[in-house]
């Protein structure tokens, strides 16, 4: 079994020591910190693209860390099937970076929002959530200033058509209704797989709530579930 | 030669303009009823050397469809001009 995983680090991140902690507190297995001007990422399995302010947010969210060098090579394994994660702002750099359809935009009320959001899984048969079920309601903090999700109304339907939106914000009780996304995501979504599956990027923060000491567990199911699949080869 | 020149980066109509829709309450509420559809964008000045005005042109449209507009969400216009 091979289970290697990296946590890229641009100028900026500021959740890549987190994914590093909760990584190894729920598998046993290290990660390690991968500067954003190295080129090569040879054998690792999972690379994580963090959350953060890379480069400042300048222009747009990840616009400017997506042309980082590391990019070349994440595109690479995405390409090979490796499994990528961007969370927050990691999600955001790999739209810019065309790994995933959309973008995000400002959020709605103009508000930075720090807050526990409701979750509903969407799709349990992606490689990043095998453990949860679908239906599930996490409850799951976000941060972020930019996370209006926005996608062209037929390129939406065609994601949806394909199972491919994996979170969508909710009502603690599971319903969806547009007032559950705070930050004005379009049909909810919070969270979205390419099509060959091997790239998901999310804006909630599953590494900040991976241990009963942090204040709830809901998001370890992501970290469990890329290791299955991981332990049962690419 | 150099040029300058003027991006304009504006959101695609579609996509909501919470920027806009707050200035405009703004406006409103300063009692400018006759105000409607603001929109906030950006405006990127530059200048680049380049051989003429076509090729000047050819790559600040490269530029800004890589890096200084997203496609998905945005639209630009380009004005350049000489600088003497």
């Amino acid at each position: 079994m091979s289970a290697k995983a990296a946590v890229v680090v641009f100028p900026g991140s500021n959740c890549d020591q987190d994914n590093v902690r909760s990584w190894k507190a729920v598998t046993g297995l290290t990660a390690d910190l991968v500067w954003h001007k190295e080129t090569s990422l040879p054998n690792y399995d999972l690379v994580i693209v963090p959350g953060g302010f890379s480069f400042g947010d300048y222009l747009r969210c990840g616009a400017i860390a997506r042309f980082s060098p590391i990019m070349g090579e994440i595109v690479r394994l995405a390409k090979r099937g490796n499994l990528i994660l961007g969370i927050c702002n990691g999600f955001q750099i790999l739209t810019e970076a065309g790994l995933l359809p959309g973008a995000l935009n400002r959020n709605k009320n103009l508000l930075y929002l720090c807050l526990d959001v409701h979750l509903r899984v969407e799709n349990d048969r992606t490689a990043f959530t095998g453990d949860y079920r679908r239906g599930q309601v996490l409850k799951i903090p976000i941060s972020h200033g930019e996370g209006g999700y926005s996608l062209k109304a037929s390129e939406l339907k065609a994601l949806n058509d394909s199972d491919r939106v994996v979170f969508r914000y909710c009502a603690p009780d599971g319903t969806v209704s547009p007032e559950d996304a705070p930050n004005g995501s379009q049909d909810n979504v919070a969270g979205i797989v390419n099509g060959r599956g091997n790239v998901l990027g999310m804006m909630p923060h599953p590494e900040r709530l991976a241990e009963e000491d942090l204040g709830g567990t809901d998001g370890r199911a992501l970290f469990t579930s890329i290791l299955q699949t991981l332990k049962g080869g690419l | 030669m150099k040029f300058k020149a003027n991006v304009k980066v504006m959101l695609k109509p579609s996509v909501l303009d919470p920027q806009g829709a707050t200035l405009e309450r703004a406006l409103k509420s300063m009692g400018h009823d006759n105000v409607s559809s603001i929109r906030v964008g950006k405006l990127i000045e530059l200048v680049l050397e380049s051989p003429d005005a076509q090729e000047a042109a050819k790559a600040a449209n490269d530029w800004a469809d890589r890096l200084l507009a997203n496609p998905n969400m945005e639209n630009y216009s380009l004005t350049l001009e000489p600088l003497t």
